[in-house]
């Protein structure tokens, strides 16, 4: 049993921590204000492999370990947690599937852009009807020629309205239910009867696009799919737990940033003739803030440690995911109370990290479901 | 890193697990009942016999020597089978590290061997008073120097393991009129020294297996030579000490919280109502899912704390926070244990309401949330 880092995973987590603190950190507040998509921040993290952290070297990647990705994601989302879905979306659900479901020209062609952060990637699961039910989806991908012609539309994609390639999930064979879905992965640019839709307004990581993608009879070449016809459910869960990890160290990063605001706070603000730091109800909620981060860290470490050491981790995922989001919402609305009222003022980012967190307990797998998929380990007796 | 156990820690956990299972739990209702001693003593001879009263202390002393996080997993194992021989074990360990860490070869000599051999059952921490609780400064008990004696007087309360220890370690106010905190001294006292009355065991919820006693001492004659460490530096001793024991009642905690999801895991499976198992309804889903993995956090946490200590790293913030995390954790899932059971969580016939009562000390004993709470905001706000 060793918690110490290893000296690359140390030195990611310090790169990603000075790059975030220096680039990031600066703009976030104005990044959210005007719902601006962070283009010139996403450009220097290509420049250091963050945005296919993860992709061997060969596909343009950092060829870094699950922990050092973990790592990072909690650095920059503790900056901005619009950049780390961004980032998360990019590593977890575009470049991971592409990497162990592709074939090699399939890598070359659609992960090396997208890995070493020339274009943007998404993944196109959700629709209007298929949330935390995704089996009951309807777009479909009907064989033509030696390709495929796609129709429907999904839902709340980040990055949709920015990204240049798509890993898309579809119907291939209708009533099959889960068995009749495949996985394709889309060239965005080059897919006529592709166009983005509503782009949504939400409560928080405005700086992050969530859009609406449409296809309308749209052709997808021979070189589309994902693995064998019929794997897309399969594909999906795995996905998702690597994604899962993602999420719960954005959800850990913003929890970072609310404690070290908190904090800072309560060290200076007086009432009583006292800084409020004396009080114990003040330190009481720093401290609940505090041990639950430290274990949101442990649970995530863990979780990607075990994806690294190929010890299962599906469970032990939406743990982390589960309990980094929820110790996350908890602590951002205990730090908005801690600034009192100018916790509710925009010009203090305490707001927006309590509008930011709650996105955490929602996507890539509701808390609920989160429950449910561990209560199912727990019945399996794993 | 290396997020895993190594084989040695799997199989000292293995041996206490068994150990538990085995010869513990099957007596842990009676022994309940009963508050049988001879059942109790039976139990730590047979732990002495395998190493599990003295495991972090060296083996030229008789001890086992396995390391802190070895010690963490067995306490935890001997936890889910019986609390109250599991808080005998914490407290006895954690005299014999006091001694060793403090006290000079010859103290060493005389008790760390026999609190190793099972020879002394038990041994016994006595800090705590009437009015000297979270305030343990604020004791009263007083040792004046007379010849070559000290000699004791007053009162300790709660302590546990008194009516069967061979060494108590005592402390009282060597110089009168301190600065708060200076002035108190350590004391290594026998049983059977005249002057030391042990009072009679409380009535209590829980633990209701170990003794917790008050202890008299009316001009009890202490050599000078049972001093333990300097005079009128007593008080940093009792800190320090209990950061330590901090990790055993945490490690203790998560063994009792696993003891009663485990009973309510297997209930669910097997209760039938509305034609089918209770643990195909969500509601029992969800609480199954967040006592496990509350857990699991408790879990990383104390094994975090544990490495610390073993590497001789700092450790009090961490030792706080899984303490804290750990004992309200365990509580929240003896809960959800008894919920899970129904009418059955009730009753006697079932372990889980046992569980319940032994688990309720965790928040209170050696330092209440409230004061790990205080411990780790003053880290914070450093």
């Amino acid at each position: 049993m060793n918690f110490e880092l290893t000296d690359e995973q140390q030195m990611v987590r310090d790169m990603a921590r000075r790059f975030a603190e220096e680039q990031i950190k600066p703009v976030a507040a104005e990044l959210d204000k005007n719902h601006q998509h962070p283009a010139e921040i996403l450009e220097q993290m290509a420049e250091i492999k963050f945005l296919g952290i993860a992709v061997p070297e060969e596909y343009g990647g950092g060829g870094m370990d699950n922990v050092s990705y973990a790592l990072a994601m909690i650095e920059i989302s503790k900056a901005c947690a619009s950049t780390g879905v961004i980032m998360s979306v990019n590593n977890s659900l575009y470049c991971y599937p592409v990497m162990a479901y592709g074939n090699h020209e399939q890598k070359v062609k659609y992960l090396t852009p997208v890995a070493s952060g020339q274009s943007l990637g998404c993944y196109g699961l959700t629709e209007a009807g298929a949330g935390s039910d995704p089996a009951a989806m309807r777009t479909t991908a009907i064989r033509d020629g030696d390709g495929w012609i796609l129709n429907g539309e999904k839902k709340f994609i980040t990055n949709g309205n920015v990204a240049d390639y798509c890993v898309l999930a579809a119907v291939t064979e209708k009533g099959m239910g889960y068995k009749g879905i495949s996985t394709f992965v889309v060239n965005l640019k080059e897919t006529p009867g592709f166009s983005v839709g509503v782009v949504e307004e939400k409560m928080g990581i405005l700086a992050s696009g969530t859009a609406e993608l449409i296809f309308e009879e749209a052709r997808l070449p021979g070189d589309a799919l994902l693995g064998n016809e019929g794997q897309g459910f399969k594909q999906m869960l795995s996905t998702l737990d690597g994604g899962r990890i993602g999420i719960a160290a954005q959800a850990l990063g913003i929890g970072r940033a609310v404690l070290e605001d908190a904090l800072a706070y309560a060290k200076e603000r007086e009432q009583f003739g006292q800084t409020i730091a004396n009080f114990q109800m003040i330190q009481w909620k720093l401290a609940d803030i505090a041990m639950e981060l430290d274990a949101s860290e442990l649970l995530i470490l863990r979780a990607a440690y075990h994806e690294d050491h190929h010890l299962p981790y599906e469970k032990e995922a939406a743990m982390a995911k589960c309990f980094a989001s929820d110790a996350a919402m908890r602590a951002a609305v205990e730090g908005v109370q801690v600034l009192g009222g100018y916790g509710y003022i925009n010009e203090y980012p305490m707001a927006r990290h309590m509008r930011d967190a709650k996105i955490c307990q929602i996507y890539e797998g509701t808390n609920e479901i989160m429950r449910l998929v561990i209560a199912r380990n727990l019945l399996k007796g794993k | 890193m290396r997020l895993e156990l190594s084989d040695e820690q799997k199989m000292i956990r293995e041996m206490a697990a068994e150990f538990s299972r085995n010869e513990l739990a099957p007596a842990a209702a009676e022994l309940d009942m009963t508050k049988n001693r001879t059942i109790l003593k039976g139990h730590l001879k047979r732990m002495a016999e395998l190493g599990l009263m003295t495991m972090n202390i060296p083996e030229e002393y008789g001890g086992s020597q396995v390391g802190v996080v070895a010690s963490s997993l067995a306490m935890t194992e001997i936890a889910r089978g019986c609390a109250s021989t599991a808080v005998t074990m914490s407290v006895t360990n954690m005299v014999a590290e006091v001694i060793l860490e403090f006290g000079t070869e010859e103290q060493k000599q005389r008790y760390i061997p026999r609190l190793a051999s099972g020879e002394f059952p038990a041994g016994a921490f006595a800090l705590t008073e009437t009015q000297a609780g979270s305030d343990p400064a604020s004791l009263k008990t007083s040792a004046v120097a007379d010849g070559a004696f000290f000699v004791l007087n007053g009162s300790k309360i709660f302590i546990t393991s008194a009516e069967y220890a061979g060494v108590f370690v005592v402390w009282a106010l060597t110089q009168k009129a301190p600065l708060k905190g200076r002035g108190i001294s350590a004391f290594l006292v026998e049983p059977g020294t005249p002057g030391l009355v042990v009072g009679k065991d409380e009535d209590k919820m829980g633990q209701r297996g170990s003794s917790t006693n008050e202890l008299l001492f009316m001009d009890c004659r202490v050599p000078r030579e049972q001093l333990l460490g300097n005079l009128h530096d007593g008080f940093r001793v009792a800190l320090m000490e209990l950061d330590g024991g901090r990790i055993g009642i945490a490690s203790l905690s998560l063994g009792i919280g696993l003891a009663a999801m485990d009973f309510a895991l297997n209930y669910a499976t097997e209760r039938i109502q509305f034609g089918q198992p209770v643990a195909g309804f969500q509601a029992i889903q969800s609480m199954l899912a967040d006592g496990y993995m509350e857990l699991e956090a408790a879990r990383w946490l104390t094994l975090r704390a544990a490495w610390l200590k073993e590497t001789g790293r700092p450790f009090t913030r961490e030792a706080s926070m899984a303490k804290l995390y750990a004992s309200e954790a365990a509580n929240r899932a003896c809960f959800k244990a008894v919920q899970i059971l129904g009418g059955y969580g009730y009753t006697r016939e079932f372990p889980v309401e046992r569980l319940a009562r032994d688990v309720r000390i965790t928040t209170l004993y050696e330092g209440t949330s409230e004061i790990q709470r205080l411990v780790i905001a003053r880290q914070l706000l450093r």
